[in-house]
């Protein structure tokens, strides 16, 4: 058993009926005993079984649901089915929803082409251990430990018309949150303000982890600066990337928080998770035209990640 | 270092055992409370103690002081639950199909109406046939469910004026206006004189909803805004159009209005009690948002000015009534039926009413027996524009037959009043096509 393990084949020859005796043998000795297939099984089985469970289960409830009227009141015999007819209000007599729609785009944008690239800058010059790195590292990271209803509500108060920081440095009178055009950009600088020092520390991190050679070859090949990061370093850590993005997809379509404790997602803050909240929770009691919306949601979420990851697994592999 | 892990006896299975052990440790009180807990029903044989949910977080010292006297009364025990105001709105429902509290605050008007209706709420007929007599008709009519039977106690009520600070009027020789003309002519004088004459703040999106209730019962009378709401009249009726029209002609006057889209109502309270706005048309709770004295006894008001029309004698206004309900799935309902009468009964007399108004001067007592004499003179005048107003209005989200639409129409006005030059016909036409689409059978 010990040759098994050290090389992973036996050393039988192989072939005739000792080999055949030791193919045979070969299928039932296993790297497991029956004790550590037992516990794997229970280990890996209780969360997939929960994972199932409580997220995907209703997650395929609320695609059902998204085709059927009902209030949420009176069990589930007073669900009414009715088709395609809350996708074809949603896109018709709604007038949240394309705003809501057009506002997560724009903050799925900013937060990949904005938040996350300045974040990968911020890593990269204080990889340099420059002297008060970990200063500025506490400092950068510092808003990402504060809840994001915490930050919409810090923010909330500088950006305050009468007293707001803001404006009374600036001089000016600029209705931050309540013009409908600005707000949105308004409190994605907020949600920047946090999205960037998470993605600072992972790719300092990542960077951390760079085999020191490849900068001396790059650096010995006589690429600049920014040849070396774009050129060596960043292909290397691809891996990372991945993490990055995927992270920062998520987060940009998780926004709820900040807007909600904002102004409860309105005038100009409409996200479709706040949407789905107004229609679901809270008097309107429409829960088939919500988890009609929740699935829009959804599939834009769903989208770019699988997109991503098969792209980059397969660029791997 | 594998070896060494080995010696020290921490292998992966003596690290799961004793996970396992200590997940088992952390489980057994929770599984000895729940079997504690299948116990106490058994134990109370006698009226237990009514349970109530508050959402009232202002008068919270004025309901506990209401609690105690009853409780010193009928040796009848009542446990207050205070719960933030929004977040039980919104989740009334999933609370009322749950196990709720015996009673809870609430409100009249169609939200009322529709959870009677669902079966949500308990029938109070019987409350009602004793102690009656003790209200007018409109309450009696606010409290009644669609199938006739009494479901709210009423417990009081607040008008929306006019609000205004005298102290400001009396320095600028400014009088209360009597007519749409006068009170534009008010409005220049105080732009004139460096105040912004409306304060306006719609961050919350009901307030605008206010303004158009006010208008639209002014113009076009009492009951085509109720219609209008059931469903039973056209948004896009030319009258509602004249609606919008005649608000357009407001608009200059409640200064910036971005700022006021990002301002919440207590801060548009104050900016009439900075003395920066010279009115708000508000409910008069507003008087909550300030604590100093000497700008509570300062404050006065005057119901909206007529415009002229054939409604004006009926002086419609809307002012909201609040009371309790009580929840029907309760599962301590049949256990404190007799407590919870007594209870209700008495938050319907007049004398649990006046202590609770002693405390908060903002609003009317619902209650005729109600003793007048400790009414504050702002609480007088307000009781005499509610006598003497010939249609109440429960207010535009309450009043909707639906919910959803009251939500969105929050978006659609906050929407009308970042553009206020836009077409009204396709404005009008988006607002029918949503009615259009919840649904709601007239």
């Amino acid at each position: 058993m010990t040759q098994q393990t050290r090389e992973g084949r036996s050393i039988a020859p192989s072939d005739g009926p000792v080999a055949a005796v030791a193919r045979r043998r070969r299928r039932r000795f296993s790297l497991f005993t029956r004790r550590d297939k037992i516990t794997l099984g229970v280990l890996v089985g209780i969360p997939t079984i929960l994972h199932l469970a409580l997220i995907w289960v209703p997650t395929l409830g609320s695609i059902a649901l998204s085709f059927t009227t009902w209030t949420g009141i009176g069990g589930l015999g007073s669900i009414e089915w009715v088709g395609l007819s809350n996708y074809e209000q949603l896109v018709t007599t709604y007038p949240t929803f394309w705003p809501a729609l057009r506002n997560n785009l724009i903050w799925l944008g900013v937060f990949v082409f904005v938040a996350t690239p300045a974040g990968i800058f911020f890593a990269v010059l204080l990889d340099k251990n420059i002297r008060g790195t970990r200063i500025y590292q506490s400092a950068l990271f510092m808003p990402f430990v504060l809840s994001l209803a915490l930050i919409g509500f810090i923010w909330q108060l500088q950006y305050a018309p009468e007293e707001g920081f803001i404006n009374n440095v600036l001089g000016t009178q600029i209705a931050w949150l309540g013009d409908p055009q600005i707000n949105i950009w308004a409190v994605l600088a907020a949600a920047c303000w946090r999205h960037v020092g998470y993605v600072m520390i992972i790719y300092l991190a990542g960077l951390k982890s760079v085999d020191p050679s490849l900068r001396e070859a790059a650096r010995i090949d006589g690429a600049s600066e920014r040849q070396a990061f774009f050129r060596v370093i960043f292909p290397a850590l691809m891996p990372v990337n991945i993490v990055i993005l995927v992270i920062t997809t998520i987060e940009a379509l998780r926004a709820f928080d900040i807007v909600w404790v904002i102004n409860r997602g309105r005038n100009g803050l409409e996200l479709l998770s706040v949407l789905v909240t107004q229609n679901v929770i809270g008097p309107a009691s429409r829960i088939g035209f919500g988890s009609a919306i929740a699935v829009v949601l959804f599939l834009i979420s769903v989208g770019p990640i699988l997109i991503f990851l098969s792209r980059a697994y397969r660029r791997l592999s | 270092m594998a070896e060494s892990i080995r010696e020290t006896g921490f292998t992966r299975r003596s690290f799961l055992r004793g996970s396992a052990g200590m997940a088992g440790a952390l489980a057994l009180p929770g599984a000895m409370a729940a079997c504690g807990q299948d116990e106490s029903p058994e134990e109370s044989a006698g009226p237990g103690s009514v349970k109530f949910a508050s959402t009232w977080q202002g008068d919270t010292e004025a309901l506990r002081a209401l609690v105690e006297s009853f409780t010193t009364d009928t040796d009848i025990s009542v446990e207050i639950n205070e719960v933030d105001g929004p977040t039980f709105s919104d989740q009334i429902d999933s609370y009322l199909q749950g196990t709720p509290d015996d009673v809870f605050t609430w409100f009249g008007g169609y939200r009322m109406r529709f959870y009677a209706g669902q079966g949500l709420v308990h029938d109070i007929s019987d409350i009602w046939d004793r102690i009656g007599d003790n209200f007018s008709d409109a309450f009696r009519s606010a409290s009644t469910g669609d199938d006739g039977r009494q479901y709210l106690m009423p417990f009081y009520i607040y008008p929306w004026v006019v609000i205004y600070r005298r102290s400001v009027f009396d320095k600028h020789g400014y009088e209360v206006p009597e007519t749409v003309d006068d009170f534009m002519a008010l409005a220049e004088a105080m732009q004139s004189d460096g105040l912004t004459p409306i304060a306006f703040a719609d961050q919350d999106g009901w307030p605008a909803q206010g303004w158009f209730d006010i208008i639209n019962m002014r113009l076009n009378g009492y009951q085509f805004h109720l219609d209008l709401l059931a469903g039973n009249e056209s948004w896009t009726d030319a009258r509602v159009a004249e609606v919008f029209e005649t608000w357009r002609s407001f608009l200059p006057y409640m200064g910036d209005l971005s700022a006021a889209l990002g301002r919440t109502w207590q801060d548009g309270a104050n900016l009439l009690f900075n003395e920066e706005a010279g009115m708000l048309y508000f409910g008069t709770f507003a008087g909550t948002q300030t604590e100093d004295p000497e700008v509570r006894d300062d404050i006065d008001f005057f119901t909206f000015p007529a415009f002229g029309t054939e409604f004006d004698d009926e002086n419609a206004v809307d002012a909201p009534i609040n009371g309790f309900l009580v929840s029907e799935q309760s599962p301590t309902l049949e256990d404190n039926a007799e407590a919870i009468d007594s209870f209700v009964e008495y938050l319907g007399s007049g004398e649990a009413q006046s202590m609770f108004l002693a405390e908060n001067p903002n609003f009317v007592a619902a209650a005729n027996d109600v003793d007048r004499s400790v009414y504050t003179p702002f609480q007088e005048k307000m009781a005499e524009i509610i006598d003497n107003a010939g249609a109440v209005a429960q207010f535009l989200d309450r009043d909707t037959a639906s919910p959803a639409f009251a939500v969105e129409m929050e978006a659609f006005l906050q929407s009308w009043l970042n553009d206020p030059e836009q077409d009204t016909s396709s404005f009008l036409q988006g607002i029918q096509s949503f009615w259009d689409s919840l649904g709601v059978s007239p």
